[in-house]
């Protein structure tokens, strides 16, 4: 029990929201991606989070009850488009190609969440460091 | 000479019970996007009562004795002012509100515990 701890929560939620813009940079990447069969195409990544609730949870390296981490990160499940493009190099022997199920304004959308969640928890930090600083000085009084 | 005996008095305590409250807040923001996720808090009422605890008294022959209190740790779950589709009950504009909130009682805190020992100071000087 220490402010420390703070730092910690705080920590795993920047790590998570990280992890969260990693995979929609990679989604928006891979938005124009296209393969010739149906189970190879490009599905948009997903990262589920879950709440460090009890010791069970813990990651090592990370020990702070009360955090978040990444549980697993799951494809999306909306079909993905067939389009007819013979010409295409990837296109199968019936002149298909299967594109992403990416949408990329849900991407832009989530980004936007994940960076303001990353603000949120930046100003957590601040604070938690402002108030460590002013206990350090409690000595001077 | 109350002073020099429990120089601190409640304030020791509560500068504990105040950084838990951060951190439990900080661990709500943490988890704004979590699926269920319920939001917590810690109820001040409560751990104070629990410092002094009175509970249930058994009143009649046949009532059993509990030595219980109903919730000992203050720990409460949030209730939202509106409901998710996730399950999740952190509304992050409560959650920054109460946090600054938290964090002014916390520097209360500590400007109590720096008069106390300026105080303490100012005896020891005997000026």
């Amino acid at each position: 029990m220490s402010i420390k701890n703070i730092f910690g929560i705080a920590g795993t939620a920047l790590n998570a929201q990280v992890i969260r813009m990693n995979t929609t940079a990679s989604n928006i990447a891979n938005a124009g991606t296209v393969s010739p069969t149906e189970a190879e195409a490009f599905r948009a990544k997903r990262p589920v989070f879950r709440a460090l609730v009890d010791q069970a949870d813990l990651n090592r390296g990370a020990p702070y009850l009360g955090g978040v981490k990444v549980k697993e990160i799951v494809d999306d499940t909306l079909p993905v488009r067939k389009v007819h493009d013979p010409g295409n190099p990837e296109a199968n022997e019936e002149g298909y190609v299967f594109l992403s199920n990416v949408n990329e304004v849900t991407e832009m959308v989530e980004m936007m969440a994940a960076s303001r969640s990353y603000q949120n928890n930046v100003e957590v930090v601040s604070t938690a460091r402002q108030l460590m600083m002013r206990t350090l000085e409690i000595t001077k009084a | 000479m109350k002073l020099l005996e429990n120089p601190f008095g409640i304030h020791e305590r509560a500068l504990a019970v105040r950084n838990q409250r951060l951190e439990l807040i900080a661990g709500n923001i943490a988890n704004a996007d979590t699926p269920h996720f319920k939001a917590r808090d810690l109820d001040f009422k409560k751990i104070l009562a629990s410092e002094n605890p009175t509970p249930m008294a058994a009143t009649h022959a046949k009532h059993y004795q509990t030595g219980e209190l109903e919730n000992p740790g203050g720990l409460v779950y949030r209730v939202p002012y509106n409901s998710s589709v996730d399950g999740n009950t952190v509304e992050i504009s409560v959650e920054q509100a109460k946090y600054g909130e938290a964090a002014a009682d916390y520097q209360t805190t500590l400007q109590f515990l720096e008069g106390r020992i300026s105080g303490i100071r100012k005896a020891l000087r005997a000026e």
